[in-house]
């Protein structure tokens, strides 16, 4: 039987399997029998309990005294939130400095190279705690606090500056840019498809503008257009009014996004040279403008290279996100280790932190994914 | 050859061909006053730079305090120069963390035996099996001199910290992630649906999340896990962590690795009738690991600063003994970016050496092939 390969086969990978459940069948049983000897309840049940802890930072409504459930929540929205913020601006700064390491101009490459050399060999945690540092021990204290143009408070309390005051106007705004985005998106798509079908061009560029940026003001001009701005005021120990950037998501942000983007830089730069020379030679011969030399011809194919490598610098923005918890920023790993350490509930608390993680890189991923195989070169 | 013969990365076509001319004068034309938009761009960068390098070199260098001062002397200049006086008074703590004071040689030569075992392996002439014994060896003398037994005064790792901590974390986790990667990405590509499928799940869920949460299990759930009255120290737990990590990762490299060696190879060696370990360790392996090795030093270098997480659960390696020594001190506790400054000059020594290191190996080792 065994000089059969196929009957070999199966025979390993019982054995491997049978070893695989053996060992967890063992950590398991002795983890029950822990939890049993320590008095641990398991369970999810500890997530309808009260909190009571506050979180200082949150873009969902959250009180002490709401359940474990809802300030899980709010970790997780605060981590997407900065991840978002935090992607936005290192592709900006990457793709800048991703250009500026290909200038035939010597200074600003070297400046470009010099930046990723110095970013990339790092370590984030060390970044972290110096712009952290710099924020809370560096800054003046809040009745010193350095204005700028009268419209900015920089302090130890962070960025505080002048911010419309809420009317529904703004929100009917930016529910407004949000359909905009998506109809001139909507647009593009019809667009391409007479052009496939009919060969006529239909004016995209402008018809897109005018969808992104009319939309809002007009549903803004509809819904009673709001110009009351919030100017901060120093009211007893801090500033009232306006919106604030706190010194840690400011420290996080900018510590991801400076770190990610030395990354991203590499990234498009390979990405541009692998675009072969003779391509944009062809499309001068062919007497496309330069701006559609690049949107027709060299972006497209630099984004092929480019899209599988920016995944993975966006997943890594994301899970390193989580170093919010050695600078205090209320992210989804501060919340739930406040959560473990109030609940005891350690194994509940890491398998949310984990399950969570892993549907925000699969999302990524499953999006990256897909829009890759959109730039994807059709093969004949 | 005349400068002017360098050609720019990338030539933008239309622009005025550059007029070829030897010397630093046609160099600068060529490299920083090629057209008018690039004229303005080196003009307004060397304005910035005109600006703030001579500020940073003298609140770096000249106005600094150096050597070994008291406190008042870089209170004196606050504001105007460093007071690189901080590394000075909290160096030992820095390095060596908590480890017994009078016994600080001991780590003092673990990093010299520790960074021996990288400069060894980043030789080609050692790439040999000989290489396996060398590691060996230098893994008992490091825990011998750490831990002490044999004739020296026996340290626990809870003592341990500093620059050795964040050295025996890397430097072991790649070594003891290695095997486990190799396995993972055999298992990755089998044939076998059970096997690779556990290999595909178990590298898929480690990458999709971040190190911390591994961590956080480590130290949390460590104590669940075993049976009862049997307790790992903290420092072995989060090696154990950071090799269970790094193995998904280490694994992802060895896989485009054995992708790249051609089918060829693989039919070739089951052509000569050889059994699936000898066909891997004898014919894929070596080719596969190869082209995996730049790679892998890559990883290297990421783990390197990924250590510094192991701050989070409260283990003193060289960050956290950094951010510890001047916190615990109200004095110096506000030259703190001095500190910092410090610390990230030595983690990006050792990082920028070895991403140097693996671009030349990586021409160097493309140049083998193409023989």
């Amino acid at each position: 039987m065994f000089r059969s390969e196929r009957a070999r086969n199966i025979l390993y990978q019982v054995l491997l399997l049978a070893a695989v459940v053996g060992v967890g069948w063992y950590l398991v049983g002795n983890t029950l029998h822990n939890l049993e000897t320590r008095n641990i309840q398991s369970g999810f049940g500890f997530l309808g309990r009260e909190a009571g802890f506050e979180i200082a930072e949150r873009h969902v409504a959250y009180d002490p005294s709401d359940s474990y459930a809802r300030a899980l929540w709010v970790g997780i929205v605060n981590t997407l939130f900065v991840a978002a913020a935090g992607i936005a601006i290192a592709t900006v700064i990457g793709t800048l400095i991703g250009i500026a390491r290909l200038s035939t101009n010597w200074l600003l490459a070297t400046l470009a190279s010099a930046y990723v050399e110095v970013m990339r060999n790092v370590p984030l945690l060390l970044q972290l705690f110096v712009w952290y540092g710099v924020f809370t021990e560096l800054l003046p204290s809040v009745r010193e606090a350095i204005e700028v143009g009268g419209w900015l408070f920089i302090s130890q309390r962070g960025f505080r500056f002048a911010w419309p005051a809420p009317h529904v106007g703004w929100t009917v705004a930016a529910w407004a840019l949000v359909a905009g985005a998506v109809l001139a998106g909507v647009w593009r798509a019809y667009a391409r498809r007479v052009q496939m079908a009919t060969g006529r061009q239909l004016p995209v560029g402008t018809v897109s503008a005018a969808l992104v940026l009319g939309l809002p003001v007009l549903g803004w001009l509809v819904s009673g257009a709001p110009t009351a701005i919030e100017i901060p005021v120093l009211e007893g120990f801090d500033f009232q009014g306006g919106h604030v950037l706190s010194p840690e998501f400011t420290a996080l942000l900018l510590g991801l996004s400076t770190y990610t983007a030395a990354f991203i830089a590499e990234v498009v730069r390979a990405g541009i040279l692998a675009v072969d020379k003779g391509q944009t030679e062809a499309g001068m011969a062919l007497g496309l403008t330069p701006g559609q030399r690049l949107r027709l011809v060299t972006l497209p194919q630099a984004l092929r290279v480019i899209i599988p490598p920016m995944t993975s610098q966006y997943l890594n923005l994301t899970k390193n996100s989580s170093l919010a918890v050695a600078i205090g920023y209320p992210d989804l790993v501060s919340v739930t280790n406040t959560t473990m350490n109030q609940t005891g509930q350690a194994i509940e608390a890491i398998a949310i932190l984990m399950a969570v993680y892993l549907s925000i890189s699969l999302a990524i991923s499953l999006f990256m994914n897909w829009y890759n195989d959109r730039v994807r070169l059709v093969e004949r | 050859m005349a400068n002017g013969s360098m050609t720019p990365p990338v030539a933008t076509l239309g622009a005025p061909r550059a007029p070829r001319a030897g010397g630093p004068l046609g160099w600068a034309r060529t490299h920083l006053f090629s057209t008018p938009g690039d004229t303005v761009i080196t003009l307004l960068t060397l304005a910035i730079l005109l600006y703030i390098v001579p500020k940073a070199l003298d609140w770096l260098l000249f106005s600094a305090v150096w050597g070994r001062q008291p406190v008042a002397a870089c209170d004196a200049v606050r504001g105007e120069g460093a007071c690189w006086a901080v590394v000075w008074e909290k160096f030992r703590f820095m390095m060596f963390g908590v480890y017994p004071f009078d016994q600080q040689w001991r780590p003092a030569l673990a990093i010299v035996v520790l960074c021996g075992l990288l400069v060894v392996s980043a030789f080609k002439a050692f790439w040999r099996p000989l290489l396996a014994a060398i590691w060996i060896a230098g893994v008992a003398v490091t825990f011998w001199l750490m831990g002490g037994g044999l004739g020296l005064a026996p340290v626990r790792t809870e003592q341990w910290g500093g620059l050795p901590v964040t050295l025996i974390l890397a430097i072991f986790g790649i070594g003891f992630a290695f095997p486990l990667g190799i396995l993972l990405a055999l298992g990755r590509r089998s044939s076998l649906p059970i096997i690779r499928s556990l290999s595909v799940v178990y590298i898929e869920v480690v990458r999709g999340v971040p190190l911390i949460t591994v961590l956080f299990m480590a130290s949390v759930m460590f104590a669940l896990l075993l049976p009862e009255g049997m307790r790992i120290e903290q420092l072995l737990r989060a090696q154990v962590a950071i090799i269970l990590f790094v193995a998904a990762y280490l694994a992802e490299a060895v896989r485009g690795g054995l992708q790249a060696v051609p089918k060829g190879q693989y039919e070739a060696a089951e052509a000569l009738g050889l059994p699936y370990w000898k066909m891997m360790g004898l014919i894929i392996l070596p080719q596969a690991l190869k082209i995996s090795i730049p790679p892998i030093v890559n990883s290297f270098i990421s783990l390197f600063k990924d250590t510094s997480l192991v701050v989070i659960i409260g283990l003193y390696d060289f960050a956290y003994a950094v951010k510890k020594s001047v916190e615990t001190d109200f004095s110096w506790k506000k030259y703190f970016i001095e500190a910092f400054l410090f610390s990230i000059l030595v983690y990006w020594i050792f990082c920028y050496a070895m991403s140097k290191y693996s671009q030349w190996l990586e021409k160097d080792l493309a140049r083998g092939t193409h023989r």
